[in-house]
């Protein structure tokens, strides 16, 4: 066949009336409560892990803005005082020729945030209203979020370096803002979004559109033969099954 | 006395983990791997004395981090003024109210998370090279140990030493430190033995070493 998605055709465990381990990979009979050999509780397909994704995907995005908003970093020198937002020291260390600097920084807290935000909610969204799409795609993209998710990190860390190690009295003091607060919370909040995310929903969704697509196919070649050949088809034969929805 | 093994034939299939496609298992030669044909997240990657090299490589691991804890980590200077920084100096940068769970969360992220990754490791393979049984407790503490890795963040800490000097490196001298090196050195041996771990492979030998247990509402 040569319709997308549908070179590879495998059967999931659950509709072999098995429950796969997410953790070790051993399958159990479906009723089987905690996995024999890894301790990992078994569900097959976790109904409420849909409204855990959303609701650590909005407390994500909530701790963003305050994130955005306050500074990250105080700096008191001799010649006063200066607050930096995330997106002010980025601008700062480009001024300065730090080009390089400055992009892995705006990379790393603005790029990455913002399109992890898209990235999970287009993800789930697919799955609630069965959206068309390549679950490979979709699937490397979860990976993507996955991997990526938690080098945002590094601008915390980069404050916490220099708030412990520019200490100079009156010279120069480096102090962390709130927004440092605000932007871990961010952070950890979106990487459990990502981590609520069942990935093995994404094939469940595409596997039930493509099964559709295949009656409805059938349906149509059925009708096809029909109109051609003017008679109607043997019962018994799969084109006699009724119209899809 | 009831049998305490599981069901023998389900031992040879697999599920894979990110997409749930149900598989016959077919281990690869050492050193290759097999892979979901569906949605192509790795499955089975044995390699001959994994296990041996992830316990040796943890204990290089624990030696370097209690090491980085203790040795100078970084020194600036500028006009006579000087001060002296250490890993936990670092972790703990977040003082008053309500930063003090920030100092906390990096704590853990650089220095308790990696710690106690390869102490639950050890814990959980070491026994497998002396050809013990599995200790009590030593499941979990795999499963832990791996449950945990995406919480360990020592590899996106030096990265952002190196962003963080960049940014000083203007307004004052900067002196690197051995803890700096050591930290540097524990964070490749860690990825190190990341892709070293094949998690089904390990799970074989776990059970090979002491039967698993049958799970609630199984009868054998």
């Amino acid at each position: 066949m040569s319709a997308p998605n549908l070179d590879i055709r495998a059967v999931s465990a659950r509709e072999a009336g098995l429950v796969g381990c997410p953790h070790c990979a051993r399958v159990w009979p479906m009723e089987t409560a905690r996995c024999g050999r890894c301790g990992q509780r078994l569900v097959s397909r976790d109904a409420k892990s849909m409204s855990r994704v959303w609701a650590w995907w909005t407390a994500g995005l909530m701790a963003y803005i305050p994130a955005n908003l306050y500074p990250m970093l105080v700096t008191r020198t001799l010649f006063g005082t200066q607050d930096n937002t995330i997106v002010g020291g980025a601008v700062d260390l480009a001024l300065h020729g730090a080009w390089a600097v400055a992009f892995v920084i705006l990379f790393a807290s603005v790029a990455i945030p913002i399109g992890k935000f898209a990235a999970i909610g287009y993800l789930a969204l697919a799955v609630q209203r069965g959206w068309r799409g390549p679950a490979l795609r979709r699937m490397q993209l979860y990976e993507l979020v996955e991997f990526i998710g938690r080098w945002s990190m590094i601008d915390v860390f980069v404050v916490a370096i220099l708030a412990s190690l520019v200490q100079l009295s009156v010279v120069a003091q480096i102090n962390p803002g709130p927004a440092a607060l605000a932007f871990a919370l961010s952070v950890i909040f979106t990487m459990l979004a990502a981590r609520s995310f069942d990935s093995r929903q994404i094939w469940d969704s595409v596997a039930a559109l493509d099964a559709r697509d295949d009656s409805m196919r059938a349906d149509t070649v059925a009708a096809a033969r029909q109109r051609i050949e003017g008679a109607p088809v043997p019962a018994g034969a799969p084109e006699t099954r009724p119209a899809a929805e | 006395m009831p049998q305490t093994r599981p069901p023998h034939d389900l031992d040879d299939y697999i599920a894979c983990p990110a997409c749930d496609a149900l598989w016959r298992v077919r281990e690869p030669e050492p050193g290759g791997r097999t892979t979901c044909a569906r949605c192509h997240t790795v499955l089975i990657r044995p390699r001959p004395g994994a296990i041996l090299q992830i316990v040796a490589l943890g204990l290089a691991v624990l030696v370097l981090l209690v090491g980085a804890l203790f040795l100078p980590f970084l020194e600036i200077r500028v006009r006579g003024f000087s001060n002296a920084s250490s890993i936990f100096d670092a972790a703990l940068a977040f003082s008053g109210p309500e930063l003090v769970w920030l100092s906390l969360a990096v704590t853990a992220t650089i220095i308790g998370v990696p710690m106690a990754r390869v102490l639950l490791t050890t814990y959980a393979l070491a026994p497998l090279l002396t050809g013990r049984g599995v200790l009590p407790g030593g499941r979990r503490a795999f499963r832990w140990a791996e449950e945990l890795r995406p919480w360990s963040m020592a590899e996106i800490f030096i990265l952002g030493v190196g962003v963080a000097l960049v940014k000083v490196v203007d307004l004052a001298r900067v002196e690197i430190g051995p803890a700096f090196w050591m930290f540097s050195a524990l964070v490749l041996i860690t990825l190190l033995q990341d892709t070293f771990t094949c998690r089904w492979t390990i799970w074989k030998a776990l059970d090979a070493a002491s039967p698993a247990e049958t799970p609630k509402g199984l009868t054998p």
